[in-house]
C-alpha cells in the first residue's frame, strides 16, 4: 500500500512539472523506436527509389537484388496482398510506386536482409526501366497548366470586385514563402513483427498510430483489429510523422509479412529528406483595396501551395492557410482561393501550423506593404484593422471572434518592451552605421484551435487504479518531446488530488484506445486531457461512493485532498481506498472520452465554426543585416504568448521558444533546393541549416499571458500551445523587411520573399539602392 | 591475438571481432549495445552521436568530444571513451551536465540530448571561462529542433563554477591504454614517420586516414567498408607545431582545434574562420593536412593558406620535397601527391613588414556551414597605396582561384574608394563561379565584390566596419 508522504506541494494541473522523461533523456537511458531490443531473426530494410521526378515504370527486375547476400524479402506494388493505397483523406496514394513514379526519391522497391548494409547494397542492385516523362517541377507551372491534386476551396464574403473598385487606393502583387523540412533529429522508422493467425504487431514512430494501422491493415488486406501500433516516443516529429510515418510502417509490415519475419525500416538521413513530405512552400497573388488611414476594405488572394505528387494532407493544409489569411484582421469583402497545386516532389505535409502560417505571412506581408507605402507605423495601421468586440467581429468563413483579446495582448507587449524608444535606438544605429543596419518589427498573432474537421475532435483514454494507489494512464495522444504525456498525467493527478509522480503514463497503442486522431493541430492536451479526466472522473465517484459508505457520510461530502480522502475529520490514504475499492469488487478502471463541442464546418462553402475557440499571442524582434553581404543576425525578441491558464508553464514555455526558433529558421536559413531535373540538393545537415544555438537572439524572452483563463470550457481552462508561437517568428522577417527600408530611410517598400537567406536579402538591398538612386 | 584495446566508460575493452573499419556510432550501438548515442545524419553534422574521448599519455582528464559517426572503432585504440551510460556518479547520481539539463527544462523529445550532454561534458570538463561565445562554440556541433536552445545555454551557464568531475583513470589502466597491442588487421597506426612512409609505400592504395572528418563520411554515410587503412594519428613526428622566427609549421597530423591557439596568435582573422570549420567535435578530429589533401573548392583553409604563401613538406621513402600549397592544388580534388607520399608539414610564413591578413566566410549559418563564398586576403599598405596583395577565393571556382586581376588592379594604386570601383570588373574576369543550393553564381560575385569592400574598410585606416558578430 502506499503511505509514502507527498512532496511538500503536491504537483497536479498547472504545476511546472518537468518532462516525465527528463531523466531518461540526459542519462540516454530513454528507449526510443531504434534502441529496443529486437527479436534475433530481425531483418532490415532499405528502399529502391526512383531517379526521376516523373517517369513510366517499364519493367522491375529484382533478381539480382534477390540474389544478393543476406537477402530475405523484395517487394514492389505487385507484391502488396491487399490494397496500394494509404491516402490519409482522399484516395489512391499508393505506398510503392504503380506504373508511374512521381518525384525523386518516390519508393519503387525495398529489401529486407539481414543487415542493414545488406539491404543497402542489395537496393542498388534492382533494376528499373523508366521512360522519362515531362516534370512540372514548380508552382507556377503547376498554376499555370491547372495542374492540382484537388478541387480549388474558395472562401467568399461580400462583393470583392465592387469594394475593389471603390477602394481609394489599390495595390497587387506577388509573394512567396518557402518550404520547410521537419528535421525531427530521429529519423522515420518502423518496426514489424508478424504475429500468429494474420496478425502484424507494429512499432512506429508516429504521430498517428490508428492511421498506421489503417495503411497497414489496407496493404495487408487485414480488418483493422489484426494490426496493432505501439508508439511509446517520438524523436521529435512537428507533424512530419503525421502521415508519413505510414509510408514507412506499411513498407515495413509489408516486407515482414512476406519474410515471415520482423523487419524494421530506419531511414537514413537522406532518404528521410527526400522520400518524406514537408512544409508546404506558397505562392501567393493578392490584390488589395484600402483607403488613407491604412483601413483594409477588399482582398482579393490566391493561395497557391505546393502540394507535391499527391494530395495527402494538402487539402486540410489549404484550408487552414485560407482560415488564417485574416490573422487579426477584419476585413469586409474578401475572396480568398485556395490551390493545391500538383507537381513531381515530394507531397507535402503537415508542419507545426498546417498552413496557418502561410496564410499569416501573407497578410502580414500586405498589411506591411501597405503601411510603408501610406508612411504610417505598422503597429498603428494593424490597430486599426483588428477584429472588433462587438462589430466587425466576424471572419471571413462566418466565425464570431468571441474571445478577442489582441488589443491586450499587443499593448502589453509593446508596453513592457518601451517600443518607442526601442524604436528610436534603431533609428539612431541606423543614422551612424553605414553597412550594418538594423531593423525592428512586431507581430500579433491569433490562431484557430481544433482540427478543421470537426470528426477529428474526438479523444479516448483509459484509467487504472492500482490498489496501491499508483494510476496507470493510457490515451490516444502521442509523445513526441512536446510534453503531452506529463501534461495528461497532471490532469490524472489533479483529478484524484494525488501527485502526478504516482501517475505513469504507457506507451499509446491502438490496441488500448482505438480510433484516435493524430497528435498534431495543437489538440493534445485539449483533446486526450479531457478524455483522461472523464475516466478519471468516473473512477473517482466510485471511490467516492466506497469511502461514503464506509464513514457512513453522503458521497457528496468525500474530499480527495492531496493524496488522500477525507469525510470530515476522517480520513484515509488514496492507496487504502483503492484497496477498499477491489476488497468490494467496485472496478477502479474506466475509459473516457471526450468531442470538442460547439464547432461545425462546411467544407463546400467553407463556412462554419472550426475553431472551438482561438489562441493569441505577439512577438517583437530586433535583427541586423550586413549590407555587402547579406548577413544576418537575429539580436532580441521579446515574446508574450496566451496558453490560458497553462496546464504546465515549464513545458509551455519550451513550446513557445522552440517554436519561435523553428519559425526562425523557416523564414530566414532553412532553404529547400531543388536541381532542374527535381532533385533536392539540400537532403541532409550538411546542406540544410536549421538553427543552431548561436542563431538564437541573445536577448531572448518568452512569457506567458498572466491572468487568461480560456473563456471555453477547456481542459482546467487552458490552451493548446504547439503551434500558435511558430507565428510570432513573423516578426523576424518583418524586421528583416525593416532593416532592409531603412538604407532608403522608409521611402521604398522592399522586396523580399522568404527565406530571407543572406542571398535573398542582398538582391533585396541591391534592388532597394537601384529603387533609391 | 591482434586486437583494439580502449577503456569504454572506465572499463577495458578488448576488441578481437568488431571490425576496426566499422564506424564508432555503430559499434556503440550495436555491438557494446550502448544506445544512448544516436544516428541523426551520420554525416557529423548534427551532434546527436557525440562522445568524448581522452588521451591518456596526455592529461587523462582532458576529452575532448567527437562525432562517433565519423570515426572507425580503430581510431579508438588507446583511448579512454566517454558516452553518455559513463557519466553517471559511481552512487547513481547525476553527472553535474545532465542535472543542469534536468533543471533546466532542456529536454524535450530528448533524442538530441546525449549528444549535448556530451559536448557539454567535455566543454565543462575542460575548464573552460564560461562566455556566451565559449558557449556557443561548444555547441555548434550540436542540433536541437525542439527546444530553440535558451534551456540548453542557461544549463551551460549554470555549469560556471562546479569543478569538472569524472572519475580519474587508475594509473595502472592509463599505463596499459599508451602501450600498443598488436595492430588489428586492416588498420595501421605506424609510430613514426619512417613507418608510416614504409606502411604506405608498400600500400599506396589505402586509404590515409588524418581525422576521418571526410573518408569517415564513406563509412558512415556510403557504408563503404574499407580493407586497409594506414592512421596518422600516432605519428609523433605529425603533431608536432613549431613557432619559428619566420613561421607557423604544423605537423600534417595536427588537428583544427592543436593548431587554432598558434593561428589566433599570429593570424587571428584565420583562427576565427577555422573556428567556423565544422563544429568543436569536428575540429577536435579534422586535420588542416586533411582539408589540403582533399583539396576541395570548398575547403576554408586552402584560400587562407594560399594567400599567406604556405608552403608544404611532402614526404614519401625516397626523401622529401616542399612546394607551395597553390602548385600542390593542382585541380578539382587533385593535388601534386605521389603515391605512397603523404603531407609531412604545412609551414605558414609570419606575415612581414606591414602585411595584414584577413579572412571572410560567407554561408547561411555563421556556425557548421559550408561557405557559399570565402575570401583570404593578405595585404600591405603603404603610403596609402596598396604595395601588395595576394586575394584568394574558394567557392567560386573549381579550385581555390587566386585573383590575379583584382591583385592586378589595386596593387600599387591608391587604397581609396576610387580604387574599388574597378574591383567588379576584375573580379568577373578572376571568377567563374556557378550556381548552386548554396548560393547563385551572381551572389556568389557580387558579395566576393562587397568582401573587397569590406575589406577596404576594415584595412584602410579608418574605423573598421562595424560587424554583426561584434552586435
Ligand atoms: S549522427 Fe549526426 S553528427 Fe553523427
Ligand atoms: S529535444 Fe528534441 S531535438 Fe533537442
Amino acid at each position: 500500500m502506499n503511505t509514502a508522504p507527498l512532496a511538500r506541494t503536491r504537483r497536479g494541473a498547472h504545476a511546472a512539472v518537468s518532462h516525465d522523461s527528463a531523466m531518461g533523456h540526459v542519462t540516454g537511458r530513454a528507449i526510443y523506436l531504434d534502441d529496443m531490443a529486437v527479436p534475433p531473426n530481425t531483418l532490415h530494410a532499405a528502399l529502391v527509389l526512383s531517379g526521376h521526378a516523373h517517369a513510366r515504370i517499364r519493367r522491375i527486375d529484382l533478381t539480382r537484388a534477390r540474389r544478393a547476400p543476406g537477402v530475405v524479402a523484395a517487394v514492389t506494388a505487385a507484391d502488396i496482398p491487399g490494397k496500394n493505397d494509404i491516402a490519409p483523406i482522399l484516395t489512391g496514394e499508393p505506398a510503392l510506386a504503380e506504373e508511374v513514379v512521381e518525384y525523386v526519391g518516390h519508393p519503387v522497391a525495398a529489401i529486407a536482409a539481414e543487415t542493414m548494409d545488406q539491404a543497402r547494397a542489395a537496393a542498388a542492385l534492382v533494376e528499373i526501366d523508366y521512360e522519362v516523362l515531362p516534370a512540372v517541377l514548380t508552382v507556377d507551372e503547376a498554376l499555370e497548366k491547372g495542374h492540382l491534386v484537388a478541387p480549388e476551396q474558395k472562401m467568399v464574403r461580400g462583393d470583392v470586385d465592387a469594394a475593389l473598385k471603390r477602394a481609394p487606393r489599390r495595390m497587387s502583387g506577388e509573394l512567396r514563402c518557402g518550404g520547410q523540412d521537419h528535421f525531427y533529429l530521429e529519423g522515420q522508422i518502423a518496426l514489424a513483427l508478424p504475429g500468429e493467425d494474420r496478425s502484424m504487431q507494429v512499432y512506429s514512430s508516429t504521430q498517428h498510430p490508428t492511421e498506421v494501422q489503417h495503411g497497414v491493415a489496407h496493404l495487408l488486406g487485414l480488418p483493422f483489429s489484426a494490426v496493432t501500433v505501439d508508439v511509446r516516443r517520438m524523436g521529435g516529429a512537428f507533424g512530419g510523422k503525421e502521415s508519413q510515418a505510414t509510408i514507412i510502417a506499411g513498407i515495413a509490415a509489408l516486407l515482414a509479412w512476406h519474410a515471415h519475419r520482423p523487419v524494421k525500416l530506419r531511414l537514413a538521413r537522406d532518404h528521410d529528406m527526400e522520400v518524406t513530405g514537408k512544409r508546404h512552400g506558397f505562392l501567393f497573388r493578392y490584390d488589395v483595396g484600402y483607403d488613407e488611414n491604412g483601413r483594409i476594405l477588399a482582398l482579393d488572394m490566391v493561395l497557391a501551395a505546393n502540394a507535391g505528387n499527391i494530395a495527402d494532407l494538402s487539402p486540410p493544409v489549404v484550408t487552414r492557410a485560407l482560415c488564417h489569411a485574416d490573422n487579426c484582421y477584419f476585413i469586409p469583402d474578401i475572396r480568398l482561393r485556395g490551390l493545391a497545386c500538383k507537381t513531381n516532389t515530394v507531397s507535402n505535409t503537415a508542419f507545426r501550423g498546417f498552413g496557418g502560417p502561410q496564410g499569416m505571412f501573407a497578410i502580414e506581408a500586405i498589411v506591411d506593404i501597405l503601411a510603408r507605402r501610406l508612411k504610417l507605423p505598422l503597429e498603428t495601421v494593424r490597430r486599426r484593422n483588428y477584429y472588433g468586440i462587438d462589430r466587425d467581429n466576424v471572419t471571413p468563413y462566418g466565425m464570431t471572434v468571441e474571445d478577442n483579446i489582441i488589443h491586450r495582448v499587443v499593448d502589453e507587449l509593446e508596453s513592457s518592451v518601451d517600443l518607442p524608444r526601442w524604436r528610436r535606438d534603431i533609428d539612431d544605429f541606423n543614422r551612424t552605421s553605414a553597412v550594418v543596419k538594423k531593423g525592428l518589427a512586431t507581430v500579433p498573432v491569433k490562431f484557430g484551435i481544433s482540427f478543421n474537421l470537426p470528426t477529428l475532435n474526438q479523444a479516448g483514454a483509459l484509467v487504472h487504479v492500482y490498489t496501491d494507489g499508483s494510476v496507470l494512464l493510457n490515451h490516444g495522444g502521442t509523445e513526441m518531446g512536446q510534453g503531452l504525456f506529463i501534461k495528461v498525467a497532471q490532469v490524472v493527478a489533479e483529478a484524484f488530488h494525488i501527485d502526478v509522480s504516482q501517475v505513469r503514463v504507457s506507451a499509446t497503442s491502438t490496441g488500448k484506445v482505438p480510433n484516435t486522431s493524430a497528435t498534431a493541430a495543437s489538440s493534445g492536451s485539449d483533446l486526450n486531457g479531457m478524455a483522461a479526466l472523464h475516466a478519471a472522473e468516473q473512477i473517482k465517484a466510485r471511490m467516492a461512493e466506497v469511502a461514503a459508505a464506509r464513514y457512513e457520510v453522503p458521497a457528496a461530502e468525500i474530499i480527495f485532498k492531496d493524496g488522500r480522502v477525507f469525510a470530515g475529520n476522517d480520513s484515509m490514504s488514496f492507496g487504502e481506498l483503492a484497496h477498499a475499492c477491489w476488497r468490494q469488487r467496485v472496478s477502479l478502471s474506466a475509459a473516457g472520452f471526450y468531442r470538442t463541442p460547439k464547432i461545425h464546418w462546411d467544407a463546400k462553402t467553407c463556412t462554419g465554426r472550426p475553431f472551438f475557440y482561438f489562441t493569441y499571442g505577439a512577438a517583437a524582434a530586433e535583427v541586423a543585416i550586413d549590407t555587402l553581404t547579406g548577413e544576418l543576425r537575429v539580436l532580441r525578441a521579446e515574446l508574450l504568448q496566451d496558453c490560458g491558464r497553462s496546464l504546465n508553464p515549464a513545458i509551455d514555455l519550451g513550446q513557445i521558444e522552440g517554436a519561435f526558433v523553428q519559425g526562425m529558421g523557416w523564414l530566414t536559413m532553412e532553404e529547400l533546393w531543388w536541381d532542374d531535373k527535381g532533385r533536392l540538393r539540400t537532403h541532409g545537415p550538411s546542406t540544410y541549416k536549421i538553427p543552431g544555438s548561436r542563431d538564437v537572439p541573445p536577448i531572448f524572452n518568452a512569457r506567458i499571458l498572466a491572468d487568461s483563463p480560456n473563456r471555453e470550457a477547456t481542459i482546467f481552462r487552458s490552451k493548446a500551445v504547439g503551434e500558435p508561437p511558430l507565428m510570432l517568428a513573423l516578426s523576424v522577417w518583418l524586421a528583416i523587411r525593416d532593416a532592409i527600408a531603412s538604407i532608403a530611410d522608409h521611402r521604398i517598400v522592399p522586396e523580399l520573399d522568404a527565406p530571407a537567406t543572406p542571398e535573398r536579402i542582398l538582391a533585396a538591398v541591391n534592388q532597394l539602392r537601384r529603387a533609391a538612386s | 591475438m591482434p586486437a583494439l584495446r580502449f577503456m569504454l566508460n572506465g572499463e577495458w575493452r578488448s576488441e578481437e571481432r568488431a571490425s576496426p573499419t566499422m564506424s564508432v556510432l555503430d559499434y556503440l550501438r550495436t555491438v557494446a549495445r550502448l544506445t544512448g548515442t544516436k544516428e541523426g545524419c551520420a554525416e557529423g553534422d548534427c551532434g546527436a552521436c557525440t562522445i568524448a574521448v581522452a588521451c591518456p599519455d596526455k592529461d587523462q582528464h582532458a576529452y575532448q568530444a567527437v562525432n562517433s559517426c565519423l570515426m572507425m572503432v580503430g581510431q579508438l585504440d588507446g583511448l579512454s571513451v566517454m558516452t553518455v551510460e559513463g557519466l553517471a556518479r559511481g552512487d547513481g547520481g547525476l553527472h553535474p551536465v545532465q542535472q543542469a539539463l534536468v533543471d533546466t527544462d532542456a529536454t524535450q523529445c530528448g533524442f538530441c540530448t546525449p549528444g549535448f550532454v556530451m559536448s557539454m561534458f567535455a566543454f565543462h570538463q575542460a575548464g573552460e571561462r564560461i562566455t556566451e561565445t565559449a558557449v556557443h562554440e561548444a555547441l555548434a556541433g550540436n542540433l536541437c529542433r525542439c527546444t530553440g536552445y535558451r534551456p540548453i545555454i542557461e544549463a551551460c551557464r549554470r555549469l560556471a563554477g562546479l569543478p569538472p568531475f569524472v572519475q580519474p583513470l587508475a594509473k595502472e589502466d592509463a599505463e596499459r591504454l599508451a602501450v600498443s597491442p598488436d595492430e588489428p588487421v586492416g588498420f595501421t597506426a605506424p609510430r613514426s614517420l619512417g613507418a608510416l612512409a614504409s606502411a604506405l609505400a608498400a600500400r599506396p592504395q589505402a586509404w590515409l586516414l588524418g581525422g576521418g572528418t571526410d573518408l569517415g563520411l564513406l563509412v558512415s554515410k556510403e557504408r563503404q567498408s574499407p580493407t586497409d587503412v594506414i592512421s596518422t594519428a600516432r605519428v609523433p613526428e605529425l603533431k608536432n607545431i613549431a613557432v619559428t622566427a619566420d613561421a607557423l609549421e604544423l605537423g600534417g597530423a595536427v588537428t583544427y582545434s592543436a593548431a587554432l591557439p598558434h593561428l589566433d596568435d599570429l593570424f587571428p582573422a584565420f583562427g576565427a574562420l577555422v573556428r567556423r570549420i565544422g563544429s568543436r567535435q569536428i575540429r577536435n578530429l579534422g586535420t588542416i593536412a586533411g582539408n589540403l589533401a582533399t583539396a576541395s573548392p570548398i575547403g576554408d583553409t586552402l584560400p587562407c593558406l594560399i594567400a599567406l604563401e604556405a608552403r608544404v613538406v611532402l614526404r614519401r621513402t625516397t626523401g622529401a620535397r616542399h612546394m607551395s600549397v597553390e602548385d600542390f592544388i593542382t585541380g578539382y580534388r587533385k593535388t601534386a601527391l605521389a603515391p605512397g607520399e603523404f603531407i609531412e608539414t604545412i609551414c605558414i610564413p609570419r606575415l612581414a613588414g606591414r602585411q595584414r591578413f584577413f579572412a571572410y566566410k560567407l554561408s547561411k549559418r555563421f556556425d557548421q556551414d559550408i561557405s557559399a563564398v570565402i575570401a583570404a586576403f593578405r595585404i600591405a599598405i603603404s603610403g596609402g597605396k596598396v604595395a601588395s596583395l595576394r586575394a584568394v577565393y574558394g567557392g567560386v571556382a573549381p579550385t581555390p582561384a587566386r585573383a590575379k586581376a583584382l591583385e592586378m588592379v589595386l596593387t600599387g594604386h591608391p587604397w581609396n574608394s576610387e580604387a574599388l570601383a574597378a574591383i567588379d570588373a576584375a573580379l568577373a574576369r578572376d571568377l567563374s563561379p556557378i550556381g548552386d543550393h548554396r548560393a547563385s553564381a551572381s551572389y556568389r560575385l557580387d558579395a566576393a565584390a562587397n568582401l573587397v569592400r569590406r575589406l577596404h574598410a576594415d584595412s584602410s585606416g579608418d574605423e573598421p566596419s562595424v560587424r554583426l558578430e561584434a552586435l
